[in-house]
């Protein structure tokens, strides 16, 4: 009785590597990815380019920073829509900042500071006032891009004083082949993994989104968990506003509009799920993948980008279905 | 020496008199059942004691140690545990992971510290032992029985090695089979020298563990007797009132 009853205890759930991947949503998006990029090799003699490919993983990589931050935004029951409009308030600050003369060091940390400043805003509504995610964040969506709008009076900037060429570079350039701002998402995506994975901060946000109640009764500092995942999504938004800059060589107003939905769309096929509790960095990572491919290939294909929004919205829609059904499955 | 001791617990809030003049004491490894009507006043009582509120008069002792909480933290600390009706878990994590939830054990290097799931499999797969359940600390409490989930719960309270713990309605929800899984959970608790109040409807499950048998009407203790010495009649015409007192 006692060694069967160890036994059932100490047994684990998976009994294989196959069990255990093929029940993860993350690996079958993961499939997708490459399934795709495979078809799009041998349909088009365009795909597998080194220029594209290049295009591509930059392209991909700035979607890719941000659903790290909503990932964790979404894992924690919360959602954030003002990402797009922290990304261009951050690039505007940094340009504002560099084409008055100042070095890229000060204007990086102003820019990234703005961002911080709209997290935190975010958050300390949402946490202590107990406001909606969704109101608030979408009030800050139109005032954060106002925010941009009055800084620059609405102009398009591309000088960016003394440390114009290294911005440039750093945006735009690439080491060892590979462009910085996937340098910059693999190590953020590497952080933010084991952020979830080995840090009572990581931990408490699930418990957040899996239970909020059960949370604050366990005594977990809810609140203040709650500002900081807003704060990191405003953060990566940040960094993508300070890349992008260098990557376009130059800042207009409508930069990042509407990308909270690529974003969501991206952390969402990834395994985050609406309702709060579960998502991954690596999900994120490869849902930002498989939506800049598919964009990539409609390009390629020499479909109209007007059908772009559809493939996005109905990919929101279909993985939030196959969450539904999934759920259901599992509630019996 | 009791474990826990009441001695004249009232609480008003505003006019409305609560609880009134409530005494009554538990050993430690005793088995409370709390009993009465709706707003007879149980819950009221459980959240004096588990530091909710502070009684208006009266006095709340454990182990002999007059006590004053004013947060629930401060209950905690002195060894006052509750498991929620509800639970309280976290569905979408591990059986492990709600039982350290918030006391997450850490490995440190340096100013860093990162998660001890060594130590939380480890320490959850013991708790899990001596509660005699077949419950994987390594599985996600979504997919659990509501026997296996109440052992979560109460895994909780041992971790932290509570010395009472205050059991709300604990079998309302559940299968019959179920039941029986949560009357052991409570006999096991008892048996490491926990003492339990019990709060439930259910006459057969409190008279099936419980040693003693508390029932509060109107903010009223009306009986307090062994279990062995009442019956289920006899406690059913205290709650509603038709017999005065026992």
């Amino acid at each position: 009785m006692t060694t069967s009853l160890e036994h059932a205890i100490d047994r684990r759930q998976h009994r294989n590597l196959w069990a255990w991947l093929s029940s993860r949503q993350v690996f079958w998006v993961f499939l997708a990815a490459v399934a795709a990029c495979v078809l799009l090799s041998s349909l088009t003699d365009t795909f597998a380019t080194e220029r594209n490919l290049f295009n591509v993983t930059r392209n991909f990589a700035f979607v890719g920073i941000i659903a790290l931050g909503m990932t964790a935004v979404i894992s924690s029951g919360g959602i954030d829509l003002s990402v797009g409009s922290s990304v261009v308030l951050s690039a505007m600050v940094t340009a504002i900042v560099m084409a008055a003369g100042y070095p890229f060091w000060l204007a990086a940390i102003l820019a990234l500071l703005a961002a911080l400043a709209v997290g935190a805003i975010n958050g300390l509504l949402i946490a202590y006032l107990g406001m909606p995610p969704f109101v608030v964040t979408l009030g800050m969506l139109s005032i954060a891009r106002s925010l941009a709008m009055v800084l620059s009076g609405n102009k398009m900037i591309w000088e960016f004083g003394p440390d114009h060429e290294f911005l440039l570079w750093l945006g735009g350039g690439a080491t060892l082949g590979l462009p910085h701002p996937l340098i910059a998402m693999v190590l953020l995506a590497v952080f933010t993994g084991f952020a979830f994975r080995w840090t009572r901060w990581g931990h408490h946000v699930f418990a957040i989104g899996g239970n909020e109640e059960a949370a604050i009764r366990t005594g977990i500092p809810v609140k203040r968990v709650k500002v900081s995942v807003y704060m990191f999504s405003a953060f990566t938004a940040g960094i993508t506003g300070v890349l992008e800059v260098g990557w376009l060589g130059g800042v207009t107003t409508n930069l990042g509009q509407a990308m909270e939905l690529t974003v969501i769309a991206a952390a969402v096929i990834g395994g985050a799920n609406l309702a709060g509790g579960s998502g991954t960095a690596f999900g994120a990572v490869v849902g930002a993948l498989l939506i800049e491919v598919i964009r990539n290939s409609l390009i390629l294909l020499g479909i109209s980008t007007f059908w772009q929004g559809m493939f996005v919205g109905s990919f929101i829609i279909i993985a939030v279905a196959f969450d539904r059904i999934g759920g259901r499955r599992s509630a019996e | 020496m009791a474990r826990l001791e009441l001695k004249g617990v009232s609480k008003n809030f505003g006019a409305i008199q609560a609880l009134n003049g409530v005494s009554t004491r538990i050993e430690p490894g005793q088995v409370l059942g709390l009993m009465g009507d709706n707003g007879a006043g149980k819950s009221t009582l459980v959240k004096v004691i588990a530091g909710n509120f502070s009684p208006s008069h009266g006095q709340v002792l454990i182990d002999g140690q007059p006590v004053q909480f004013h947060k629930p933290i401060d209950a905690q600390r002195a060894g006052v545990e509750i498991v929620y009706q509800d639970l309280a878990l976290c569905n979408n994590l591990t059986a492990a992971s709600n039982v350290f939830l918030g006391r997450e054990p850490r490995l440190r290097f340096g100013p860093f510290g990162i998660l001890d799931y060594q130590t939380m499999y480890r320490r959850s797969a013991e708790l899990f032992k001596s509660l005699k359940s077949e419950t994987r600390p390594r599985d996600i409490v979504q997919k659990m029985s509501g026997g296996q989930r109440q052992a979560v719960a109460i895994a909780r309270t041992l971790l932290t090695e509570a010395r009472i713990v205050l059991m709300d309605e604990p079998t309302a929800a559940i299968s019959i089979r179920q039941v029986a899984e949560v009357l052991s959970l409570i006999g096991r608790l008892r048996d490491q020298g926990i003492s339990i109040i019990l709060i439930s409807h259910r006459m057969p499950d409190v008279f099936a563990v419980a040693d003693r048998i508390v029932v509060l009407r109107r903010g009223e203790k009306v009986a307090d007797k062994p279990t062995s010495q009442s019956s289920p009649e006899e406690v059913t015409g205290l709650i509603t009132g038709a017999i005065e007192t026992a």
